[in-house]
């Protein structure tokens, strides 16, 4: 059977940026993972867009605990799907890993779990919807607009099915 | 009602690692992952459950990563559960699971005797085109000398609605794992549900 679980593409930022894209993502593999481990400049929140799409098509439920109490709460009609709770990416480390699966089929809506810990805030566990039944091509990981930075990595990864 | 059975003899093996690759753990090492089988429901009329049989014991755990959805109609806020089987062992004594779930509202947790839960899809009560994703990692699955656990990761949103999940399991069984079955609690696996065995050295 063939090993799998292959870098498509890695960035370390050698310049503080806002934004990370991945692009022309090939339709070969079955799921996608991207993996984020980083700090940012400041407080912020991070999310994902696939395909360049700025609408408000995306949605987010989680489950958070931060040291003294478990919570969960949502967000619908997002312009992003978030993949942390509020401002816990800070300048502590941050690690991200999103899963996508059935990331390039055609039929359904885009379904992806998400692992946050913030290692100064909370460690959560959540599922993001994108409303939209087309191939993803590209994703952007992005805050609204505090820097990550230097030397914070992502990572994608795909995966093939037998 | 058909089962699928996705048969994993003969699987090629490939050089050796100690990385892991499970959920929610740093990616480390490519190379030490291995697609063992893959099973998608194509009847229109889905099917009750899919099973991957004859696993192997060469790796040190598996991982299943799925999209499923069911045809029953249970209830939008309470939705099927994805219940697993090892060895087609069915004395519901010998399993017991627990989990934390995050409903958009609240943050609640639970415990059940039975099949493993390995999470909860989505069923016809929920938009169309909405499956629910898992990612179940099950360790040690052929120590001889160990019960059995398993975790996962799993969810759905709905845009206003679903949850997310995680999930751990007990199988009070120190047989290697040479078959799981998987079937939601409530009617068939919907067409495009997909199931995927992997193999983590």
């Amino acid at each position: 059977m063939p090993q799998t679980y292959t870098p498509i593409a890695t960035n370390t930022l050698g310049t503080a940026v806002s934004t990370v894209t991945f692009s022309s993502i090939p339709s070969t593999y079955t799921d996608l993972i991207l993996v984020f481990d980083g700090t940012a400049a400041s407080a912020t929140y991070s999310g994902i867009r696939f395909n360049g799409d700025t609408g408000n098509n995306y949605s987010y439920t989680y489950l958070a605990g931060n040291g003294s109490t478990a919570v969960s709460s949502r967000s619908t009609n997002a312009p992003e799907m978030y993949t942390s709770t509020g401002n816990t990416v800070t300048t502590s480390q941050n690690n991200t890993i999103v899963h996508i699966q059935n990331y390039s089929n055609t039929t359904t809506f885009k379904t992806a779990l998400i692992r946050n810990n913030s290692s100064s805030v909370e460690t959560t566990a959540a599922v993001g919807l994108w409303r939209n039944t087309a191939a993803i091509t590209s994703i952007t990981f992005k805050t609204p607009s505090v820097n990550f930075t230097v030397g914070s990595t992502f990572t994608l990864y795909g995966i093939l099915k037998a | 009602m058909a089962v699928t059975r996705a048969k994993t003899s003969s699987v090629a093996q490939g050089p050796s690692t100690s990385k892991t690759f499970l959920a929610g753990n740093p990616v480390i090492l490519p190379g030490s992952y291995e697609s063992i089988a893959t099973v998608t429901v194509t009847a229109a009329g889905g099917q009750a459950s899919v099973e991957f049989t004859s696993i192997v014991g060469t790796y040190k755990h598996l991982q299943i990563r799925y999209m499923a959805r069911c045809a029953g109609a249970y209830g939008a806020a309470d939705p099927s559960a994805m219940r697993g089987e090892f060895n087609s062992d069915t004395t519901t004594t010998n399993y017991y699971s627990h989990f934390i779930r995050g409903n958009g509202a609240s943050a609640t947790a639970g415990a059940n005797n039975g099949p493993n839960y390995f999470g909860w899809v989505p069923n016809n009560s929920i938009t169309s085109g909405i499956f629910g994703v898992g990612v179940i990692d099950i360790l040690d699955y052929a120590d001889t000398n160990k019960n059995k656990t398993s975790r996962t990761l799993t969810g759905f949103d709905t845009n206003g609605g679903g949850s997310a999940y995680l999930t751990s399991h007990l199988w009070k069984n120190t047989a290697a794992i040479t078959n799981i079955k998987l079937t939601a609690y409530d009617g068939n696996l919907v067409q495009n549900s997909t199931f995927a065995l992997y193999g983590i050295k």
